[in-house]
């Protein structure tokens, strides 16, 4: 499958941004382990913001981002969105409230606790009534979202928006399942080039063998391997290089060619070429 | 009206258990007798005044052997599927003919296994909050857990994935199917869904007033809310065969959308799912007057019969034939998609539409041509409408080919 990428968001630890974290993962500027800070969500009306959790917030930020950088209307855009176990602290809450004397689970926890709900928040502050897919594929949920996505831009022609995501439980889940950091990653694809199109990629479901692409800075080799999101980062670390603005542009002498661990002994390959 | 190039695909094999029963011939005959497979709520200690469609004997039925790591109701229900109506046999022959990386599996869910995760609340340790050891979160409450369980199950090893979008989940599986199909993924794809009862979803959907104390009676005027039952449903779906079995049946195309309105009420209009069933019609090249019945979701709540009606009314006006079979089997949620998709090929199959159980009184502010009692007559295509929270909607046409 070849596509083009349009846009770019991300926001997790030491990674603000795409433009402060472009440098950081080309390996031109040094990655430091700093907290996430998820902004409050402004596009939701006011009674949507105060029911949503850091999950919500934290695609509608990435979500957003990518989709400014690709200067398309976010109403337009198809929506896909790939995490591993959606919104941890509202389904700790609930298996709390269930496991005490009169289970008093609240309306606002339950309709959150649906793995669509960053979904149906992003439809609502958005305006859009294009279709989106909530997915979820354990660690390989980067991998499933991207196939998702992108066989969703070749069926239709259109442009869409994968939003991957991940935020950690609270204990005593998390000790059955640590996610160590939240991480939210977007991108916008398209079909065909266009003026707007920062690289493409030609993906394909190998059963190579061959292992999944490593980080050479240890610190976000740390995050790739401790939140299913980060799986996504060998590949935004082959965009960052081939989109960052550097005199003299670095000569590409070869496609970056990328491993990512996908499900039953298969492996994504995903070769990025520059535009 | 030119049709999708990504429709039509076959359903070369499918199965379906529902609180009606294990199997396609004890849920369809139960459709035919007007028997509901809905009682009153016995599952646990739920202390709550509802109805729901349990399926008798998980509690004791073992999951494939080797797997015990995917132990829990969710996937003890997939098992149960799986072994009905031989369709293991069917996928065995197509991982024969295709390979067993060439076939996908891509599965809807709600709550997955998360009934684990709050029995074990209940046995946490008192002193560190620790969950029992026995906990295993992968295997049951996580996401993914009856996809994985699946694949293996049923020796396979290409792309798979859960889709959950509450109550749509398992018919957007076959729209992901269709495009995977036709990206060259896959050459076939195992879809479908298991929803299994857990506290969760009784206690939510009670939180929301959205439960009802009686039998669910969808399109009631007095009708006042779901009843909650739990289902798998499996179809084997592969590119059609250039020269077709005019007895088979084919998914003809699926149509999607958002309602952008509200997380748990729908577009008072409709608006959201007259885009999904628009959509579904212009994918398969038809237009409302060849649609000869439809399959409502049809939840029997106040809200969403009111806004489907409205949907269904303003694409189809009040004559195509429609029912909701949710009075029979209960809201089968992240199940229910697949589940009313099987349902609508039994009725092409067998020349049948089902009339909806429970409900006495139509509601007259509902414009629908809602039937109440069975009809035999030749059914050769079916709208099939799954909606769910977040406005999430899906709507598929099935049909025989080629026509």
């Amino acid at each position: 499958m070849r596509i083009s990428i349009e846009g770019i968001g991300v926001l997790g630890p030491g990674l603000n941004g795409w433009p402060a974290s472009q440098a950081i993962l080309a390996g031109a500027a040094p990655w430091a382990d700093t907290a996430v800070v998820i902004p409050p969500g402004d596009l939701l009306p006011p009674a949507e913001r105060r029911r949503t959790g850091p999950p919500v917030k934290l695609a509608l930020a990435v979500g957003c981002e990518a989709i400014a950088q690709s200067q398309r209307n976010a109403a337009d855009l198809p929506a896909v969105f790939a995490s591993s176990a959606g919104d941890g602290d509202n389904m700790h809450y609930i298996f709390d409230m269930l496991s005490r004397n009169g289970r008093e689970v609240s309306p606002t926890r339950f309709h959150n606790s649906v793995h669509n709900a960053p979904s149906g928040y992003w439809s609502i502050a958005t305006k859009s009534m294009a279709p989106t897919m909530s997915l979820a594929c354990f660690d390989a949920s980067f991998a499933a979202g991207l196939i998702e996505a992108a066989t969703q831009t070749l069926a239709s022609g259109n442009a869409v928006v994968l939003i991957a995501y991940d935020t950690p439980y609270p204990q005593p889940l998390h000790a059955t399942r640590p996610i160590n950091a939240a991480l939210g990653v977007a991108l916008v694809l398209a079909g065909n080039q266009t003026n707007r199109s920062l690289a493409e990629l030609e993906i394909s479901i190998v059963r190579a063998g061959t292992a999944s692409t490593p980080i050479a800075n240890a610190g976000l080799e740390t995050l790739r391997l401790g939140i299913p999101t980060a799986r996504s980062l060998p590949l935004l670390t082959a965009l960052a290089a081939l989109t960052l603005n550097t005199e003299p542009a670095p000569e590409k002498i070869s496609p970056d060619r990328i491993y990512l661990d996908y499900i039953a002994g298969n492996q994504l390959e995903v070769v990025a070429h520059p535009c | 009206m030119e049709r999708n190039h990504l429709y039509p695909l076959q359903l070369s094999a499918f199965t379906l258990s529902t609180p009606l029963g294990a199997g396609l011939s004890a849920t369809f005959g139960a459709l035919r007798a007007g028997r509901t497979g809905l009682k009153r709520c016995d599952f646990l200690d739920v202390d709550l005044d509802t109805c729901i469609g349990r399926i008798d004997g998980l509690e004791q039925m073992p999951v494939h052997a080797g797997l015990a790591a995917y132990d829990c109701r969710n996937n003890r229900l997939a098992q149960l599927g799986l072994e009905q109506d031989n369709f293991t046999g069917a996928v065995g022959f197509a991982r024969l003919r295709y390979g067993r990386e060439r076939i996908g599996v891509f599965l809807g869910t709600s709550t997955s296994g998360i009934l684990d995760s709050e029995l074990a609340y209940r046995q946490r340790n008192p002193e560190t909050g620790a969950l029992p050891k026995s906990f295993n979160y992968a295997g049951s409450h996580n996401c993914y857990s009856v996809a994985d369980y699946v694949q293996q199950v049923l020796g396979l090893a290409g792309p798979a994935m859960v889709v959950s979008t509450a109550c749509s989940s398992s018919a957007k599986v076959f729209g992901t199917a269709a495009r995977m199909i036709q990206a060259g993924l896959c050459d076939a794809a195992v879809v479908g869904g298991v929803d299994s009862l857990c506290l969760t979803t009784l206690y939510g959907f009670n939180s929301l007033e959205l439960v009802s104390s009686r039998p669910c009676r969808p399109f009631d005027a007095d009708r006042d809310g779901i009843s909650i039952g739990e289902a798998a449903g499996f179809v084997l779906l592969e590119r059609a065969a250039s020269k077709t079995d005019p007895d088979s049946i084919m998914l003809l195309g699926v149509g999607e959308s958002s309602d952008a309105y509200h997380m748990s009420t729908p577009h008072p209009e409709g608006a959201g799912a007259q885009l999904a069933i628009q959509a579904a019609l212009a994918a398969a090249g038809l237009t409302a007057g060849d649609i000869d019945y439809i399959n409502l979701h049809g939840t029997g709540t106040k809200s969403n019969d009111a806004a489907e009606d409205k949907a269904v009314f303003n694409v189809f006006g009040g004559s195509t034939p429609c029912s909701s079979t949710k009075g029979a089997t209960g809201h089968l949620l992240g199940a229910a998609g697949v589940s009313e998709a099987i349902i609508s090929a039994l009725c092409i199959r067998n020349g049948f539409m089902p009339g909806g159980l429970n409900t006495q009184r139509l509601d007259s502010a509902l414009n629908s041509n809602y039937l109440l009692h069975n009809r035999e007559q030749p059914v050769s295509r079916v709208l099939s409408n799954s909606f769910g929270f977040g406005g999430s909607n899906c709507s598929l046409v099935l049909g025989r080919p080629g026509q």
